[in-house]
């Protein structure tokens, strides 16, 4: 049930008063709701549940866990 | 087909090396608690579990709305939707949840319309769209979904939409932890939050019970390097002889969380007692519509006091529920109670602990 989606914002658009968005999930668009996210712009990726954006990733955050994650793999190639 | 933000976090290589470090930094045995389904089933999926070293015991968590969601609310959700009048709906996993007698799906198959909606807006839609039938929407879920369903309440009420309503089973995390921590019986050493939760909700509230009962809490993601990140970091505080509230998912979640759909939760809800499947009534555990939306409360529309809910006897879901009994032990499990005839809810939900096991075992 918490499962949330992380997908890619390709169109914003008001429907029914409220502010919707096309979201690309690696290849598959849904309509989303984006009432929760007023400052989403397109090419954010957003993460999805229940038909709404709950959060919109940092992109800043997301590449320094990657990087240190590596760094770290590569520290410990090098020593051993 | 690549996914940004989901491939990353499944790279074997990292999980190895994350593996690794586990190993090296634990000297001591110790209880570990995933308060989210989902995270359980990440763990089964990916056989994580399997290759995590001895001293470490994971124990499952609460957090699976289908599974704590009170037989009561599911009996009520039965009866409504066996009226002619009505259309129900609902998220899929609730179809399959035994109430006393029968299910939803049982209900469908006698000719009661019963649907799956993706969101909750769907719902609404279908009510404005068949303005001669009523449609009741069951809200459960945790923090995680109680936006999706606010916006849901508060958009039928702003457009005068009145054969609409919900029978509300909103839960939330905060108190479930401090009912597993007060417990006499409690095990549990530390926690890895529930990061979708917390992209909703921070982690402000988990700061005084870090705090109160000396025990780590790490908001955690979930993918396979996610959860072992999040494990390293509990194990690390462990050992350490620390308590802190640390986030290891920064990219969706920040302390103060999504503060627009708090917002909503606000407006539509208020906190009230609420009954969980299996473990019992947890103090201001739940959110239940305003009074001011009083007309969109299905369980008030409707009559439907006067029902007898009755548990099956052999079902132990409320101690697996608590991290006090594990799935294996259950003497009905994979014999009497399978994913194709459960007798409880974890049985039946893609969170619940039992179907986990039976799927991945």
């Amino acid at each position: 049930m918490c499962l949330a989606i992380p997908g890619k914002i390709t169109e914003i658009y008001q429907k029914n008063a409220l502010q919707m968005a096309k979201i690309d999930f690696g290849g598959v668009a849904k309509e989303i709701c984006l009432e929760f996210v007023p400052e989403a712009k397109l090419g954010d990726y957003a993460l999805v549940h229940a038909g709404f954006v709950i959060s919109l990733m940092n992109e800043t955050e997301a590449e320094e866990s990657i990087q240190l994650i590596q760094e770290v793999s590569r520290f410990d190639n090098e020593v051993s | 087909m690549t996914m940004k933000y989901l491939d990353e976090y499944r790279d074997p290589t990292q999980v190895k090396l994350l593996l690794q470090k586990i190993k090296e930094s634990v000297n001591q045995p110790w209880v570990i608690m995933e308060i989210c389904g989902g995270q359980t089933h990440s763990f089964l999926r990916h056989g994580l579990n399997a290759l995590l070293p001895p001293q470490i015991e994971l124990v499952h968590g609460p957090g699976c709305p289908v599974c704590v969601t009170p037989l009561e609310q599911i009996d009520k959700a039965i009866a409504i939707a066996s009226r002619p009048e009505v259309i129900f709906t609902s998220y899929g996993d609730m179809l399959r949840v035994p109430g006393s007698s029968t299910d939803l799906f049982s209900v469908r198959a006698k000719g009661g319309d019963v649907r799956v909606v993706y969101s909750p807006l769907e719902a609404v839609q279908l009510a404005d769209a068949h303005p001669d039938k009523e449609v009741v929407f069951f809200a459960i879920g945790f923090e995680t979904t109680a936006p999706a369903n606010a916006m849901a309440v508060l958009l039928a009420q702003r457009k005068g939409i009145r054969n609409f309503s919900m029978i509300t089973a909103q839960v939330r995390v905060p108190p479930a932890m401090e009912a597993i921590l007060q417990a006499a019986s409690c095990r549990v050493q530390g926690f890895l939050a529930a990061g979708h939760v917390c992209a909703v909700m921070g982690f402000h509230e988990y700061l005084p019970l870090a705090e109160k009962y000396q025990v780590p809490i790490v908001v955690t993601g979930f993918e396979p390097i996610d959860l072992l990140q999040g494990l390293y970091a509990t194990i690390r505080q462990l050992e350490a002889g620390h308590a802190q509230v640390e986030n290891q998912y920064q990219r969706a979640v920040n302390q103060q969380g999504n503060t627009a759909a708090q917002q909503s939760i606000q407006q539509a809800f208020q906190p009230v007692d609420r009954k969980w499947r299996g473990i019992g009534t947890i103090t201001k555990s739940g959110w239940g519509l305003r009074p001011e939306l009083a007309a969109l409360d299905a369980e008030l529309k409707f009559e439907v006091q006067d029902l007898l809910s009755q548990e099956s006897p052999l079902c132990i879901a409320g101690e697996i529920l608590q991290g006090l009994k594990k799935t294996v032990e259950c003497p009905a499990f994979g014999k009497k109670c399978t994913p194709q005839n459960p007798l409880g809810a974890p049985m039946v939900s893609s969170e619940g602990a039992c179907a986990a096991y039976y799927r991945y075992h």
